[in-house]
């Protein structure tokens, strides 16, 4: 059974269909990447998996159970997550305390109330900070933060959950080259505990570090298949030959 | 600048000794204030916290107070084991139904929706309470026999000041711990951005309508409080003026700080008599302006003049 099945995911706002029947699946532990030129659908794909967006049509199965009509809520405590493209952080907060807000969101009401859940999370959330090298930076609100650490702080909230899987939506936007790089090596050996859908425009990142495209084009699936099956793919070429 | 746990050291100070050297209706006159600061308290909670714009605290105040004096009125009941409990649990269904309907959709409802809501419902306990021959209509419910403990009365003066205090450490020293607790930094994640809460799995709406109870149920003790201090209920204890007012309160003093709340109400319950006595026909106007100078002058409030800004998140343990 696949991790993820969309089916017939169709989405209208007003006259503009942004998706048209679009059919998705993600295995257990597959780095998945949807691609295509701007206004394919990408985003409104992925914002319906999350719940971010409710779909005008077809059904989305995470686990074998429909999800379709799920609160973004029951979508997270299934084992969903998801980056924004557009960073999200809470910059008042420190650093220290956006993690551990996403860490402790299952906690009941009252171990919140009575902070009984600190100490134990306290271990997980310098161990989050580590991952991303900045432990150092726990104490300084998120708002100091560079874009592009801002962005990491991001996927590691997206992280802190231990979701089934992770949707990123431009995890690498604005970053320098460095960065992008950086990215990359943190999120290959995730694959390990978790499956991962990539929104990305950065095709040479996405061409390092996934196992399965999804070309969208005009809210439809274009092609779907392995990194080299969508380099050969004539239709594919076209799309970003012709249109990009 | 002090840090604020300074300042709330020295008002707990001056607050404690108050009483020694002032004459019988200023102590009086400073209960009230106490009392009026819990139900500042609990707005700040809802708004300066949560997020939640209230403008209808005074209907959960109102309502308890109205709730005891009927309990003292019609069942002779006046035991401070009762009717104070009571006051709360009013406080608490009340704002508890309140939220079922306002914060407990399915979709989270916007500020406005919250806003006028609760200003609704204020107006209505207002207008019911008026109408009502039952609630003494437009008179309210007079004569309120005073609050016992046990065979010893407990009416105005030194005793109710030291309850009032009491119950406004109580109350303040619990949400201290509440908004530095894990559910505090819950609640400001929901403040900062409501909609991102939702995608890491919390149940905003849930966490919402608990802190808006809890805040009811301040709002309800201050309620049973302020009835049997003075002897009297009436209709203005429900209405919008009263739940404006308590938003001023807390503008003034300075929001999302808990001790802004409770100097916003000493300095504007001080200024406002030491206006009425000066200007008996234009004080109103005058406290307007300088409410309105204040607020756009320092929009954190008064309170920044004395503590300097919170660092942001700031918490134990990190790094």
């Amino acid at each position: 059974m696949a991790l993820l099945e969309a089916a017939g995911v169709t989405k209208a706002f007003g006259q503009l269909t942004a998706l048209g029947s679009v059919d998705f699946v993600v295995e257990e532990g597959q780095l998945h990447g949807l691609i295509g030129p701007n206004g394919s659908g990408k985003s409104t794909l992925l914002k319906c998996i999350a719940g971010a967006e409710l779909p005008s049509g077809g059904r989305i199965r995470f686990r074998g159970r429909d999800i379709t009509d799920a609160t973004p809520a029951d979508r997270a405590r299934a084992g969903l997550s998801l980056k924004f493209q557009v960073t999200s952080v809470f910059p008042e907060l420190s650093v220290y305390d956006n993690v551990l807000l996403a860490l402790q969101a299952r906690s009941p009401l009252a171990a919140l109330t009575f902070s009984r859940t600190r100490a134990g999370l306290h271990g997980r959330v310098l161990e989050i900070l580590g991952e991303l090298r900045r432990r150092d930076r726990a104490a300084a609100a998120a708002a100091v933060l560079s874009h592009g650490e801002q962005q990491w702080l991001e996927i590691a909230m997206a992280l802190a959950s231990r979701p089934q899987l992770l949707l990123l939506d431009e995890p690498t936007g604005g970053m320098s080259l460095e960065e992008r790089r950086a990215t990359g090596e943190l999120l290959v050996p995730l694959r390990r505990s978790c499956s991962i859908v990539i929104v990305e425009h950065d095709l040479d990142f996405i061409r390092e570090i996934c196992d399965v495209l999804t070309v969208l084009d005009q809210g439809r699936v274009l092609e779907t298949g392995t990194v080299e099956q969508i380099q050969r793919s004539r239709k594919v070429q076209e799309v970003y030959l012709t249109r990009v | 600048m002090m840090p604020a746990r300074a300042l709330e050291g020295l008002l707990l100070v001056v607050f404690a000794l108050l009483p020694l050297a002032l004459q019988p209706f200023w102590v009086i006159f400073v209960t009230r204030v106490l009392i009026l600061a819990l139900l500042a308290l609990s707005f700040d909670l809802v708004w300066g916290f949560a997020g939640i714009m209230s403008f209808g605290q005074a209907l959960f105040f109102g309502a308890a107070g109205y709730v005891v004096a009927l309990l003292a009125r019609d069942a002779g009941v006046t035991s401070v084991f009762v009717v104070l409990p009571a006051a709360l649990a009013v406080g608490l269904a009340l704002a508890f139904l309140v939220a079922s309907f306002l914060l407990l959709g399915r979709h989270p409802p916007s500020i406005t929706f919250v806003a006028l809501g609760t200003l609704t419902g204020s107006y209505a306990g207002d207008r019911l309470a008026r109408g009502w021959y039952y609630l003494g209509g437009q008179n309210g419910i007079p004569s309120i026999p005073p609050m016992t403990a046990g065979p010893a009365q407990v009416s105005e003066g030194v005793t109710y000041y030291y309850l009032a205090l009491a119950f406004l450490i109580a109350v303040y020293a619990a949400c201290r711990f509440l908004v530095g607790s894990q559910f505090g930094l819950a609640l400001a994640g929901i403040r900062i951005n409501e909609a991102r809460m939702a995608f890491f799995g919390y149940s905003v709406q849930l966490l919402k309508a608990v802190v808006f109870s809890v805040a009811g149920a301040i709002a309800g003790i201050a309620g049973g409080l302020y009835a049997f201090h003075e002897g009297f209920v009436w209709p203005n204890m429900l209405g919008v003026i009263l739940s404006t007012q308590i938003v001023l309160y807390a503008l003034f003093g300075g929001v999302g700080t808990l001790i802004g709340a409770v100097i916003g109400v000493i300095a504007i319950e001080i200024v406002s008599f030491v206006l009425a006595d000066a200007y008996p026909t234009v004080w109103p106007v005058i406290l307007g302006v300088l409410l309105l100078v204040v607020i756009l002058f320092r929009p954190s409030g008064l309170i920044s003049l004395f503590v300097p800004r919170r660092i942001p998140g700031e918490v134990d343990g990190a790094a």
